[in-house]
């Protein structure tokens, strides 16, 4: 069974509807787009999406109650709701640096969860 | 040093702006063989690195640093070579008042309110968000209306989610970061509404931020109605035309106990109007010549106190230049007063350019003129004009007002030609 995906290639200002026709997990057609950007970006959108997720988690003894936090790299769109289930629980104690590993292998993607901002002891 | 009483360069905020300026003009000084430069930041808050601290997305520094990072960590960039220089800096120190001599008076606990003598000042302030009462909602003031970044801040410094059913009125970059943001900590985002047929915020975010949770933006948009006595109960949104006024029988009602307010940003210039600083009406900053110095010498203006940016790596590097001349000047004072003058100037879709005057003497060996464009303009040609004489003519599939648009001047350009007007403007007419 085909399936039809629409997409707007965020490449540039332009914006170009993207229409991908796919079947499992074959390609059969990427048309709409202007540069070969577009065509690359439509691939890995259909075929595996990866986002970087970004976020907070609680901080005991800080100076502020939360401290940013982000995947080390991009993970499958398709875990970053199970990504965040995690964050929720997480709490640390500060100081908390920049690079500073919080997870090692965060919703089993084999990315860690780093800190993103510093956190002093109050 | 303790003694604030007279430094070479002053610089006013300590954002991404202010950093950048503080670098530049520490390593032009060293440079020039000063053993210790004298400089001076003040910031008003109680950490340096400006709105980037609140702005725990990534997608910063693609540019600079070849890497996206967030913005505490862009920032974080900036405030280790700061450190690393020695450079002097106030926290929690607010900027009362400053005056056309270069008088800087500010105030904070420690000093209580003190004046400092600079030779050049820069500006580096940031910006604020537009306010809830500009923009004319009808109905009752309940509590849960919230402009984007107060939201941005209590969801990521604070810790503390405004709400869980949310409705957000315009669809700048903050309103579509903060969608995604309270998505993901659980709230329910039912709408984004749009004023205009087209949004201000960047392709990148509307995907990413929108579509990849099936929020809803409806372009040409507004609310026309907010219900709840002591919080927000529903929002109503209706379509307008083409004139901006809601078409009846359009509305829409969302219950939500939310409303967040993404209404745009206005540089913050209470300071520049106090030293009598010339501003320019379109983009509400100072006007700047090609060093990016206003019209008293010795105070320069940059990043979004001078226009608002999308891009940091922009404000890091138009900082950047200022910084430096802002050096120079303390180092040779106000040497090329007397040469030759070109305006710039805007025509047929280009709203405005940073800068307004170019002084070629005084110009490097290139110069970055940034603009914005009115409307979005597809298949259309950038021309910049040399008085009557094409010299520029370059083809952009699509420019539009959310993207910041820039062409570069080559010094050898400008080389034996008396110029009077540079004229920067959009031709439509192959689109
Ligand atoms: C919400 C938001 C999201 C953004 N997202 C992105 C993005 O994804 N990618 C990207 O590249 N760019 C992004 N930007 C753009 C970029 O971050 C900004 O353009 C940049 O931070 C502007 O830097 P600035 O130093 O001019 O201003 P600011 O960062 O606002 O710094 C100004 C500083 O001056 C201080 N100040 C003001 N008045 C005084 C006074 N009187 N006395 C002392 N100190 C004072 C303030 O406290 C502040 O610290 C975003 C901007 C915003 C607002
Ligand atoms: S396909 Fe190419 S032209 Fe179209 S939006 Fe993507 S990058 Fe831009």
């Amino acid at each position: 069974m085909s399936e039809k995906i629409n997409l707007t290639c965020i490449g540039c200002p332009l914006g170009c509807s993207i229409e991908v026709i796919k079947n499992g997990d074959e390609i059969e057609s990427i048309t709409g787009y202007t540069c070969k950007r577009g065509h690359d970006y439509a691939q890995t959108e259909v075929l595996a999406p990866v986002r970087t997720v970004t976020s907070t988690v609680r901080v005991k003894g800080g100076v502020n109650p939360v401290v940013a936090v982000k995947t080390r790299d991009p993970i499958p769109k398709s875990k970053i709701a199970d990504c965040m289930k995690e964050i929720y629980d997480i709490t640390v104690d500060a100081p908390v640096a920049i690079g500073d590993v919080l997870c090692n292998n965060i919703a089993d993607t084999g990315v860690e969860l780093v800190a993103s901002a510093n956190d002093q002891e109050l | 040093m303790n003694n604030y009483s007279e430094r070479d360069l002053i610089i006013i905020g300590g954002g991404p702006a202010g950093l950048a300026a503080a670098i530049s003009a520490y390593d032009t000084f060293k440079a020039a063989g000063i053993e210790t430069p004298s400089i001076l930041v003040l910031e008003r808050d109680k950490v340096l690195g400006g709105i980037l601290n609140q702005c725990i997305h990534n997608g910063f520094g693609l540019h600079t640093f070849k890497e996206e990072l967030t913005g505490p960590e862009y920032a974080g960039r900036f405030i280790d070579r700061l450190k690393e220089r020695n450079i002097e800096y106030l926290l929690e120190t607010m900027v009362m008042d400053i005056t056309k001599d270069r008088e800087v008076t500010a105030m904070n606990r420690k000093q209580g309110m003190f004046t400092i003598k600079a030779k050049a000042i820069v500006l580096a302030m940031g910006c604020r968000e537009r306010s809830r009462g500009a923009l004319n909602i009808p109905g009752y003031r309940p509590a849960g209306i919230y402009s984007a970044g107060t939201a941005q801040r209590l969801v990521n410094i604070e810790g503390f989610m405004p709400g869980r059913e949310v409705v957000i009125l315009g669809s700048g970059d903050i309103g579509l970061i903060m969608a995604r943001r309270m998505t993901l900590e659980g709230a329910k985002v039912k709408v984004v509404a749009e004023l205009m047929p087209y949004s201000g915020g960047l392709k990148r975010n509307i995907v990413q931020c929108l579509n990849d949770f099936d929020i809803p933006l409806k372009l040409s948009h507004t609310v026309v109605d907010i219900k709840g006595k002591e919080r927000v109960e529903s929002v109503t949104i209706a379509q307008v035309d083409d004139k901006l006024k809601p078409i009846p029988g359009t509305e829409e009602e969302y219950t939500c106990d939310t409303l967040l307010l993404s209404c745009g940003l206005i540089p913050e210039n209470e300071l520049s109007n106090g030293a009598g600083i010339g501003m320019n009406p379109v983009t509400n900053g100072p006007k700047v010549n090609e060093s990016m110095e206003t019209d008293v010498p010795g105070i320069f203006a940059c990043g979004n106190v001078l226009h608002v940016h999308d891009l940091v790596d922009y404000v890091s590097e138009e900082a950047g230049n200022a910084g430096a001349h802002a050096a120079m000047y303390c180092l040779n004072g106000d040497k090329a007063a007397a040469g030759d003058i070109i305006n710039v100037t805007t025509a047929n879709g280009v709203r405005y350019t940073v800068p307004t005057v170019i002084r070629p003497d005084m110009m490097g060996d290139a110069l970055t003129i940034r603009f914005r464009v009115g409307n979005v303009y597809k298949n259309c040609y950038v021309d910049v004009f040399f008085d009557d004489e094409r010299i520029i003519h370059r083809k952009r599939p699509v420019v539009a007002p959310g993207e910041m648009e820039s062409v570069v001047i080559k010094k050898e350009m400008l080389e034996g030609k008396k110029i009077k007007e540079l004229n920067i403007r959009l031709d439509l007419n192959e689109g």
